[in-house]
């Protein structure tokens, strides 16, 4: 869409959120990313400097409990494994993230 | 129908024998097997046997002491995990995720002896305004099956326009009760943050999510929000204050209640005659001693921004857990539409734009509190519209990915803030596509907003009207 000075380097981005992204989802992700990123930056326009930064909003503060273990809450092992798709002995099988050179 | 009776006049009816639990369930059940296969609101159909079952166990033990929800049946959007019942939040990547645990609004209900009927399809996590981006179908508008149903609570709201059951619990994060409520001509509630628990409800955008009721009637609405309001000690931002008894209070007059017009939210952009029938509710209720004020509320631009940056970067961190190990599928079976999003999020929180981008937006979003509370010091509540255009053709908004975020123009900014919001029908396009408007109160308002919807609608009866499929 428009030009600016919005740029997204759509496969760092890709990469770090671990999606896989097709070829074609890149293009295609470029031009959509940036036309939605240029609307999104006239939040630059507004002047904030001094406020303060908002995360959230119930107004309650400190909320804490006991450092209990709650038996309501736990799950079996064959309950917590019901829904992998890999098991092995009782454990979630995992992708290995060290690659031999 | 039956099912087109309130909640209040059912009950009476379960309890005077004039009719059963079982009578409505299937009721339901016919709507369904005749009406679903057109607009496709169910994800999963809860087994007719079981929920009849439910039905005659809710009739034997129907008495006065019993809840006023018992025997009614009930949907709930597919973002809430039910015990041993398939939760998917309408993506492949939960297809075939069996939840081993519940949310605590569906158990709340459980606890009333009310039944759930089935799992409603939606935008995935979500992420959308017309439930067009789901891997289960667009779900159809009732009044026009071409278009949309809105969302992401599409599923519920098309379900609760054609008697396919009694109530839904929707969830909205920047509209999504409210949309798919205004465009199916059915009522709902977003309420105010931490109001009901979010407990056990698939996270989207975890400091803007509420959980709330869609039904018939702002009536109905005040019912089911009794039942499923207050603190939760597995939600730590549910509210500890105490739940009124909004049914109740309903019929109170609102004399001198001052209903404030924010101008900006009538500008350009806006469908003339959504204008015209939003603008009308303000006449409407002077009938019954409200005053109407303009207001200016000149944030009002930055409100998508402010939502489409904290919204995406909330999500990118919420939806990294879905990594197809523990449970689900894989990540590239998200969808585009919320690739682009975790993507959008991802790069605000990054390295080198976090300031310009994610901080800025909540900088901006302590501003948008300001500017709520200073319009809401001139009046008790804000008339707004609920969606700029009536119900888009299926298709228009999901190819056009800036487009479908516009359309969340006016629904965005209330979520950053926490206030309530409550969407009520208000009339019909010349085409007959159903309008809705929002009365926007203060924190914990629920009570003022559900008496001036309920004074609305014994004024008027557009919300009586349902669609002839």
């Amino acid at each position: 869409m428009a030009k600016s000075s919005t740029t997204i380097d759509v496969r760092h981005v890709a990469e770090l959120a671990q999606l896989p992204l097709s070829k074609e989802k890149v293009n295609r992700f470029i031009e959509q990313l940036t036309s939605v990123l240029h609307y999104m930056s006239k939040i630059q326009k507004l002047d904030t400097s001094g406020v303060k930064a908002t995360s959230q909003v119930t107004g309650l503060e400190n909320i804490s409990r006991q450092d209990e273990v709650d038996t309501q809450r736990m799950f079996t092992q064959q309950q917590a494994l019901s829904n992998a798709k890999r098991q092995h002995k009782g454990f979630f099988v995992v992708k290995s993230i060290f690659h031999q050179e | 129908m039956l099912l087109d009776k309130p909640i209040k006049e059912l009950a009476k009816g379960l309890r005077k024998h004039e009719f059963t639990s079982v009578d409505l369930v299937e009721e339901c059940y016919q709507n369904i097997e005749k009406l679903n296969p057109k607009i496709n609101a169910f994800i999963t159909t809860i087994p007719k046997e079981t929920a009849l079952e439910q039905a005659q166990a809710a009739d034997s033990r129907m008495s006065k002491a019993t809840s006023i929800l018992a025997g009614i049946p009930f949907v709930l959007k597919d973002a809430y995990v039910t015990e041993g019942i398939r939760t998917t939040s309408a993506s492949n990547v939960l297809e075939d995720f069996i939840p081993p645990y519940s949310a605590t609004v569906y158990k709340k209900l459980l606890k009333t002896g009310s039944i759930l009927i089935g799992k409603m399809n939606m935008d995935a996590w979500g992420h959308g305004g017309s439930s067009e981006n789901t891997d289960f179908g667009p779900v159809r508008n009732p009044w026009d099956t071409e278009r949309v149903a809105g969302g992401s609570s599409g599923g519920p709201a098309a379900a609760i326009a054609t008697r396919m059951a009694v109530f839904g619990i929707g969830e909205d994060t920047g509209g999504s009760i409210r949309n798919p409520s205004a465009w199916c001509n059915v009522t709902g509630l977003k309420v105010t943050y931490g109001r009901v628990s979010r407990y056990g409800c698939i996270a989207y955008a975890s400091s803007f999510d509420s959980v709330g009721p869609m039904a018939k009637s702002v009536e109905d609405c005040a019912v089911i929000l009794e039942a499923i309001a207050g603190k939760d000690k597995y939600d730590s931002t549910s509210s500890p204050k105490e739940v009124p008894n909004y049914s109740s209070l309903l019929e109170e007059n609102i004399q001198g209640v001052t209903i404030g017009i924010p101008k900006e939210f009538y500008g350009e952009g806006l469908d003339g005659e959504i204008k015209t029938s939003v603008l009308k509710v303000a006449e409407d209720l002077k009938q019954v001693g409200a005053k109407t004020r303009e207001i200016s509320m000149p944030l009002f631009d930055y409100g998508l921004p402010v939502y489409y940056l904290i919204g995406p970067s909330e999500t990118s961190s919420n939806l990294s857990r879905y990594d197809g190990i523990r449970f689900g599928n894989d990540r590239e079976n998200f969808t585009e539409e919320t690739m682009r999003r975790i993507m959008i999020g991802t790069y605000a929180l990054s390295a080198g734009y976090y300031d310009a981008y994610y901080k800025k937006a909540q900088q901006a979003r302590t501003l948008f509190i300001k500017e709520y509370a200073k319009a809401l010091a001139q009046c008790d509540v804000l008339l707004q519209p609920v969606s700029p255009t009536p119900p888009t053709k299926v298709g228009e908004l999901i190819n056009n990915p800036l487009q479908n975020l516009l359309a969340d123009i006016y629904t965005t900014s209330q979520n950053p803030v926490g206030v309530p919001s409550l969407a009520v029908p208000c009339g019909f396009t010349k085409d007959k596509l159903p309008i809705g408007a929002q009365l926007v109160g203060k924190m914990f308002s629920e009570e003022l907003l559900f008496r001036i919807g309920y004074h609305y609608q014994q004024l008027t009866d557009w919300h009586k009207r349902r669609p002839l499929l």
